[in-house]
């Protein structure tokens, strides 16, 4: 069944964003800032792995003069910055935007201009912090930026404001994006898309925004509070007057901690997508990989002290957060052990977004091992702050969300652009992906074991450390060639990969119903959902096939409830608009003058205002068409 | 550098504790490490080949699978076993290393330094304390109980083939363990990032026989030699009366600021710099001259010196033996 040729126009004009230089500041549409997101995050990876390169080949021999002390330290600090807030939890939270609407069946975010507005936040809170890198003021600290060496006294200019301000901005962002990602996936599900029947992508993006809401504010009171000893003098890190050093870590890894799977449970869900899609069959043990990622989420907030395990912190304390840790393991397990099951009882289908998503088998597992190692306070005293710390870092991350976000990437970019990458360029990208990464990062644990710590810019050639350190180069070179020939394919089959059709893979969720591209609208007839396989189970008889009576001419779409995904009321979408991109304008000015003065805040206020009070002021025509559509029982 | 400097190369009861933990710890994850990959890699090696035309198999979803499930089950249950264990075993480990025998410790104050170590010796006679730099002397069998405090940033106090790390942290005092069962040099490193200089911020632990090290401590204790050749003389002069003495101490001298290293004994110091120089009458000199160049960022200031001024304090310097 398909619309009327008439009523699919209007539809498309009523959700087009508009056309021209003003329409491209004013979109709104998910896929569009969802793009935007993914592609922005994409150019900070690509920053961020130059950087990594730069460190790479300062290291590749001793006593090497390729960048000096002060440059490596902004170097490494930027790296470790952009990988973490301005790469990872960003692309995650942006592939969210994109396909969490179409999986559910629905038309567009909750708030789709608080996206957007969260969009431009993000781009120019990153800017930001690499204008200021290229003027030679980049950040210095290390990524967690631990106090005194952050403060006042030990880091006078503005580094670490930049560094602070880039939290907020990174913050601002991902809260707004969390708070519209819980409130589509909870309010605008298909109808009948129960929570039982949820895509297990989809569950994943909802615990991980959960997670997001609860763990941000410690850091952005931490960041806050920096910026309040650097430009304020107050003396909340400082010892002599009473504050405290070790404050900072408590608040920084209250955070930092569950940051990590932010990114990491993003990862299990492209992963529980693309492993159902090429066994073709579902995910063995639906309801346990739902529960294991709740566990994951939950006991991510308990572990936060083994960062911390050389400080001085009680012996019963430490002894808690080694049992907290270890005890992670076990709902990585329980979904490691299903998907093997699923692997298991599956027929495969070895197609490129399959063997990106192998490799976790491999990477993660050996990552979540040496996790188990840190985990333990003795050993942990031996490794903190070696390079064994950073091979383990780049394991678990790079195993666990970039592989499966690469996989994630040949996967559904038939959808989102209409054409297939090439499978043979993308079998090179994997190989050698796989075999540089292992080759730049296994060496690593060895080097920490014979004394390396983190974050020297250099070695004397006595330490023995020279070999071991040019074998990591070579593989970052191959991981370098790798990422250039994804970009490659990407640009090429842009323009000429063989065309997509709607369901290219044989999936299974409802991303995959519409065309692709998907029109503006997502979906002509919205679907209504019988199964927790939709595309595999033909839909159940005595239900009505898609939702009918949602107007055409107005941006309109079904609320339903929270658990049970019954329909519940309608909502009406806001209007494409420039006011996001001009309050996030305000914002960030607001943002960058308190780097340098108190007074930012006030008289940057002002525009944030302005801006705000013209977002929100109520348009005739708008409210009449919203009243016209209002139904009285 | 000569001298042991790897974590699994224990010395001592505290290191060879943590490295029995690590095997032990090893053992186990590389067992999971292997369960995993080979039930892995016979699920790829068993599965039938397929591609996206063929029809998805949906009975599972009206189709419990008991079998799979013990196996899941039995799996999971098996990790949480292992993992209690490896918890219990970790906390036994942090049980041993907190009862490390203390009588007759020797105590030493360590102050971290952006970016060197301040060493000083305690003793209950204030007369008998004394103080060195970026090396430390220990007895051989003897436990030690070194007192962590840090004047700028945050360091970690790390000597592998000792103990794990420690980190010193303004406004707290930590303290740190260990004994040295093997004569040797032993390295240690700062291990928390610290500034510009993090790369180079070493120290030694010599660990000698008590007679040795009872030598060594007499001799330290001792004020500075004074100068005996008109060289050495000239380089006193200038030493005292140029910006030296603002942040170096020499004992039995004017000069007493605890800013830079205590330089009593500079020369009996087989590394000046941290560890970044071997301690020769050139290096010195370089040093002396433009410390920048072997360590940027470095809080000592270059210095403009007549070539024969120079001469004359690292002839001084060279006899603080």
């Amino acid at each position: 069944m398909s619309l009327p040729a008439q009523a699919a126009a209007t539809l498309h004009r009523t959700w087009s964003d508009p056309p021209g230089v003003r329409g491209w500041f004013s979109a709104l549409d998910h896929k569009t800032i969802g793009r935007r997101f993914v592609i922005a995050a994409f150019g900070f990876f690509v920053a961020g792995g130059l950087l990594a390169a730069t460190m790479r080949l300062q290291l590749a021999f001793p006593e090497m003069k390729l960048v000096g002390p002060d440059l490596y330290n902004q170097v490494f600090t930027l790296h470790g910055t952009t990988m973490m807030f301005l790469f990872a939890v960003p692309v995650m939270l942006a592939m969210a935007i994109y396909l969490v609407p179409l999986m559910i069946g629905a038309r567009a975010t909750a708030f789709p201009r608080m996206t957007a507005f969260a969009f431009w936040v993000y781009v120019f809170g990153g800017l930001s912090v690499y204008i200021a890198f290229f003027l030679g003021s980049g950040p210095d600290a290390g990524w967690f930026a631990y106090v005194p060496l952050s403060g006042p006294e030990y880091s006078p200019g503005k580094r670490s404001d930049f560094w602070a301000q880039l939290i907020t901005f990174t913050e601002v962002s991902g809260l707004l994006v969390s708070i519209d990602l819980i409130t589509t996936i909870l309010k605008h599900r298909a109808p009948g898309m129960t929570l039982a029947r949820m895509p297990l992508f989809v569950w994943a993006i909802l615990v991980t925004c959960l997670m997001i809401l609860f763990a941000m504010p410690a850091v952005m009171m931490a960041s806050t509070m920096l910026i309040l000893d650097r430009l304020v003098g107050t003396h909340f890190f400082n010892p002599a007057d009473g504050g405290s050093a070790l404050l900072w870590q408590h608040l920084f890894w209250f955070f930092g901690h569950p940051e990590v799977y932010f990114i990491f449970i993003p990862g299990l869900g492209f992963l529980s997508m693309i492993i159902a899609t090429f066994a073709r069959r579902p995910i063995f043990g639906y309801p346990a990989m739902v529960l294991a990622l709740i566990a994951t989420g939950f006991l991510s907030f308990g572990l936060w002290v083994h960062h911390m395990f050389a400080a001085s912190i009680p012996e019963l304390a430490k002894a808690f957060f080694t049992a907290a840790s270890m005890m992670i393991a076990i709902p990585s397990g329980v979904q490691i052990f299903c998907w093997i099951a699923t692997l298991w009882k599956g027929r495969l289908n070895f197609a490129t977004p399959l063997l990106f998503v192998l490799a976790f088998f491999f990477i993660l597992v050996l990552g979540g091992l040496t996790g188990v190692i840190l985990a333990s306070t003795a050993l942990d005293l031996q490794v903190h702050d070696t390079y064994f710390v950073v091979a383990h870092l780049h394991y678990v991350l790079i195993g666990g969300a970039v592989f499966p976000l690469f996989g994630a990437f040949y996967y559904w970019y038939p959808k989102m652009t209409g054409r297939m990458m090439d499978e043979r360029m993308g079998r090179w990208n994997f190989w050698l992906f796989f075999v540089g990464f292992n080759v730049a990062f296994y060496p690593m644990h060895h080097l920490g074991l014979a004394g390396m710590p983190r974050r020297i810019y250099t070695y004397a050639a006595e330490s023995g450390w020279g070999p071991l350190n040019l074998l990591s180069t070579v593989g970052a070179v191959m991981v370098a060639t790798s990422v250039l020939l994804f970009i490659v394919n990407a640009v090429k089959s842009y323009r000429h990969g063989a065309p997509a059709a709607d369901n290219p893979w044989g999936a299974s969720s409802l991303e995959w119903a519409t065309s692709s591209p998907p029109p503006p609208y997502n979906f002509a007839l919205p679907p209504v959902v019988s199964s927790r396989e939709p595309l595999w189970v033909p839909h159940h008889p005595s239900r009505p096939p898609h939702v009918t009576g949602l107007a055409l001419d107005t941006r309109e779409s079904l609320v339903t409830t929270a658990i049970d995904a019954v329909p519940d009321s309608r909502d009406t979408s806001p209007d494409p608009s420039h006011w996001p991109f001009t309050a996030a304008v305000a914002l960030s000015i607001m943002f960058i003058a308190t780097i340098f003065t108190p007074w930012g805040l006030v008289w940057g206020s002002i525009p944030v205002t302005i801006a705000l009070i013209g977002w929100f002021w109520p348009r005739r025509e708008e409210t009449e068409r919203h009243l016209a559509l209002e139904k009285r029982p | 550098m000569n001298g042991l400097f790897h974590a699994l190369d224990p010395a001592g009861p505290q290191a060879a504790l943590i490295a029995q933990l690590w095997w032990l710890t090893v053992a186990v994850c590389a067992l999971v490490l292997v369960a995993v990959l080979l039930a892995f890699f016979i699920a790829l090696r068993r599965a039938p080949r397929a591609d996206a035309a063929t029809p998805a198999d949906v009975k599972p979803l009206q189709q419990a699978e008991p079998r799979t499930r013990l196996v899941v089950t039995a799996a999971t249950i098996a990790s949480a076993v292992l993992l209690v264990g490896l918890v219990a075993a970790s906390a036994a480990t942090d049980r041993a290393l907190m009862q490390l025998p203390l009588q007759n410790a020797l105590n030493v104050q360590v102050t971290a330094n952006q970016w060197w170590w301040d060493v000083r010796y305690d003793d209950p006679d204030p007369s008998r304390i004394f103080a060195t730099a970026n090396e430390i002397y220990v007895p051989v069998g003897r436990p030690v109980i070194v007192r962590l405090r840090a004047n700028d940033v945050i360091h970690s106090f790390w000597v592998p083939n000792l103990h794990g790390k420690k980190d010193l942290i303004p406004g707290t005092e930590g303290t740190i363990h260990f004994r040295a069962d093997r004569a040797g040099t032993y390295h240690g490193q700062c291990a928390e990032y610290c500034g510009l200089q993090h790369a180079f911020m070493a120290f030694v632990v010599h660990a000698v026989p008590q007679e040795e090290f009872d030598r060594w401590a007499e001799s330290q204790r001792k004020p500075a030699a004074a100068p005996s050749t008109a060289p050495q003389k000239r380089g006193h002069d200038l030493f005292m009366s140029g910006t030296c003495m603002m942040c170096h101490a020499i004992q039995g001298t004017p000069a007493q600021a605890r800013k830079g290293p205590d330089l009593t004994h500079v020369a009996s110091r087989e590394r000046i710099a941290a560890g970044r120089l071997a301690n020769t009458p050139e290096n010195l000199a370089s040093w002396i001259r433009d410390p920048h160049r072997h360590k940027p960022g470095v809080n000592m200031p270059a210095h403009v010196l007549a070539q024969g001024d120079l001469e004359a304090l690292v002839a001084y310097l060279g006899a603080l033996r």
